[in-house]
């Protein structure tokens, strides 16, 4: 059995200003989520500063997607799934039966792996967000909307003069990153992305990663990913999960040159995962 | 080792061969029965889709006419006095009524609707169509007997026995038969100017012959050239039109006054007890009418029933028990729904009896589970990351599901509803029992008149004696077939067209 994590430093000296501040955007304690009988987290507890990035890396099966659709409550649409302890966004608990899941999810977007544009417009895709939440009063608005949102994306250039041309006929970096678009379109404050690139090619991959790097001036980003130099180019903070347990989380450079646990350099260092 | 693995091989490559064929063989053989079936259907069919008249000459007698009345008037009288003037030597009443039973009883309909168009031709002479009755119009089909017309080869002598009402026919020569001379046999008719004789026997090297038409007394010899000889494969007593009217139909046919038509009627009248009348209308409106019953019923309820099972309701016992209930009742078979039906919907319910309204509702409970079970693997299809994308941005699931999955299911759902509703337009036995199986010879007007559907007019049909609904059936299940051909070519145009891949 694995040695219990202690989490008396849930962050490591790694990302001085959030810490100054203590702006910590998502906060979770003793968390465990089950599938029916098999527990597939264990007492996990993090603390994720705002206006960063962080990346949860870690061989196939060790909780870490589980974990980041916790953080949007999407595990609900699985019915044999479980979660118990504290997840809080902005202080809130976000398991709690006052809390409404639509608001949650608006506030908290998710990017998928694959990406998964709805087979519409590309415009109805980025402005579906805004009209079921309410966000625009007439169609110039809405309008605007759209563009601040597929620019923020960097896809407006690529995109401005085929607004009403299916989604799916884009490029699957184009889609993907249409799908942030969508995500941006409704205000989100944090953006949970599960392996955004895994589909993509190296220079989707990139135009992607860059994307994120100015994401992170104002959102606070989670990102699930397999590749441990995408991790090391983007974030700024990385957690390393192991059968279902946090090992350790802290400032990415840090992780990557001088790991406090074993595991962690084992696995970074490509002995097993 | 080597040889093994060859053997191995060679035996696998048979196998397949093998497989191959049989697959080929019996693909063919359906192929070959179904061929089979429909060029037999169309075959017998399209006798059907054609109607024969005769064109006479009608004086429209004003004062058979009521001008104040005019669809009132006898024109049935009129018709049949024209028909029987084209024909002065007929006198014997008996030959009187054969003759203008040639005619349809609905043939005065033609007139009738002439002079109410335009009353002006009151008092005037008109050539009018005139429809023939079922036997007359199968007989210048050729579907009740073969005919066959050769020239008179030599010269006939036609002598009148004494006293008698018979004749007795000889060759040119005495001595050898005049069977063999003139290329008679008994049950031939010979037809010359002014009259006809049918042979009955042969005596002492003449022939015996009766009177078909009475022909003129001053006729003794006739040359080759002036007579036929015209012989029919089935005998007298087996066919519903005899001699003499058969004479009379060839007649008309080479006066070039009969009219092969293309039959409008057939698709503009109901039913009828004559065969001629008798048109699908009826039929395919209270087919239509019931249909419509069951899509509007079973669609709502069976996309309702399918969304709450597939995206909302829990996954326990009870919604399993539902789900397997659900593959149960559309393997019911129909009949059983027609007894629902009856003890439901007519008994309980106190519904009209042979109505659409209550023909919709049975068809709905059948079409139900098949509807239910096409939306399901329907919504099924549609892949989980659209109703992930959807909640990921703060859409509520019932957003998701009807914004996004069932649109997205649409043309899955319609295609197995179309081929739920083709199952209904096919279904006979639900209907027996709730009366739908009446004659019913008025269109039906509304969804509680009294009404049959086509695959019903089909049974009722193929039930009757006459040779003429024969053809009748035939052309229905043409019909019947083209309606569910459609909307097969329906189901797949909007399974091709909508078709999504991700």
């Amino acid at each position: 059995m694995n040695a219990p994590v202690h989490h008396q430093t849930l962050v490591t000296p790694a990302h001085p200003k959030a810490l100054a501040s203590g702006q910590f955007k998502v906060t979770a304690r003793d968390v465990d989520v089950y599938y029916g009988e098999k527990q597939a987290i264990k007492d996990l507890s993090i603390d994720i500063p705002d206006r960063s990035v962080s990346a949860f890396i870690g061989p196939s099966g060790c909780g870490k997607s589980t974990f980041l659709r916790c953080i949007n409550r999407m595990n609900d649409t699985i019915p044999t799934c479980r979660v118990t302890g504290d997840i809080k966004v902005d202080g809130n608990d976000i398991y709690d039966p006052n809390i409404d899941v639509v608001q949650l999810r608006a506030k908290v977007g998710m990017v998928f792996q694959k990406p998964n544009p709805f087979p519409k417009s590309i415009y109805e895709n980025v402005a579906y967000g805004p009209r079921i939440h309410g966000l625009a009063t007439n169609k110039t608005e809405l309008d605007e909307i759209v563009e601040k949102s597929l620019r923020k994306a960097g896809l407006w250039e690529e995109v401005k003069d085929r607004l009403q041309h299916p989604g799916t006929g884009l490029s699957g970096g184009q889609q993907q990153r249409l799908c942030i678009a969508r995500a941006i379109a409704v205000n989100p404050e944090v953006i949970l992305m599960d392996e955004p690139c895994s589909a993509l090619d190296p220079i989707a991959t990139a135009r992607i990663e860059e994307l994120i790097d100015e994401l992170r001036q104002n959102y606070c980003i989670v990102i699930v990913t397999h590749s441990m130099q995408q991790a090391a180019r983007v974030s700024q903070l990385t957690a390393f999960f192991h059968l279902g347990t946090l090992v350790e989380y802290g400032d990415t450079d840090e992780m990557f040159t001088a790991p406090q646990e074993k595991r962690t350099q084992d696995y970074i260092t490509g002995r097993f995962g | 080792m080597t040889e093994v693995r060859n053997e191995l091989v060679k035996k696998r490559y048979a196998a397949e061969r093998r497989f191959k064929f049989y697959g080929a063989a019996a693909l063919t053989l359906t192929a070959l029965f179904l061929a089979a079936l429909l060029v037999d259907v169309i075959i017998k069919g399209i006798p059907a889709f054609h109607e024969t008249s005769v064109e006479i000459d009608v004086k429209v007698d004003p004062a058979d006419v009521d001008p104040a009345n005019l669809p009132g008037g006898n024109y049935d009288k009129m018709i049949k006095e024209a028909f029987r003037a084209e024909f002065p030597e007929v006198t014997g009443r008996a030959e009187k009524k054969a003759l203008t039973g040639l005619l349809s009883t609905g043939g005065a309909d033609s007139l009738r609707s002439m002079v109410t168009a335009d009353p002006s031709i009151i008092g005037k002479t008109v050539t009018v169509p005139v429809l023939l009755g079922d036997d007359a119009d199968l007989f210048l089909k050729g579907l009740l007997t073969e005919q066959k017309t050769v020239p008179g080869k030599a010269t006939l002598h036609i002598a009148r026995l004494e006293g008698e009402e018979g004749f007795v026919l000889t060759g040119d020569t005495t001595g050898e038969a005049a069977e063999k001379q003139l290329g008679l046999t008994p049950g031939d008719i010979v037809r010359f100017k002014g009259g006809a004789v049918r042979v009955t026997g042969v005596q002492n090297g003449y022939l015996k012959a009766d009177p078909v038409l009475p022909p003129d007394p001053s006729v003794s010899m006739l040359d080759a050239g002036q007579w036929d000889v015209v012989s029919f494969s089935v005998p007298e007593a087996n066919r519903r039109i005899n001699d003499n009217q058969a004479l009379w139909l060839d007649q008309l046919k080479s006066e070039g006054r009969v009219k092969n038509s293309f039959s409008w009627r057939f698709f503009e009248a109901g039913d009828s007890r004559e065969p001629e009348l008798a048109g699908i209308r009826g039929a395919l409106i209270g087919s239509l009418l019931t249909v419509l019953v069951a899509l509007s019923l079973a669609l709502p309820l069976g996309i309702a029933a399918a969304v709450y099972l597939e995206e909302f309701a829990p996954k326990n016992k009870w919604t399993d028990l539902i789900e397997v209930n659900i593959n149960n009742l559309a393997a019911v078979p129909s009949i059983i729904f027609g007894l629902l039906g009856l003890a439901v919907f007519l008994n309980f319910f106190g519904l009209p009896r042979s109505a659409p309204l209550v023909g919709g509702l049975v068809l709905a409970l059948l079409v139900l589970p098949t509807i239910i079970i096409a939306s399901r693997a329907a919504l099924k299809a549609v892949p989980p990351s659209i109703t992930e994308a959807a909640l990921g941005v703060g859409a509520s699931k019932q957003q998701a599901v009807f914004q996004h999955v069932l649109p997205l299911a649409l043309p899955g759902i319609m295609t197995g509803t179309i081929l739920g509703l083709a199952r209904a337009f096919g279904e006979t036995a639900p209907l027996l029992m709730i009366g739908m199986v009446a004659f019913i010879a008025d269109i039906p007007q509304g969804f509680t008149s009294a009404a049959t559907v086509l695959p019903v007019q089909v049974f009722l049909w193929s039930d009757l004696p006459e040779m003429a609904f024969k053809a009748k059936t035939a052309a229905a299940i043409i019909v019947l077939l083209v309606v569910l051909f459609a909307l097969n070519a329906v189901a797949i145009y909007l399974r091709k067209r909508f078709e999504r891949r991700w």
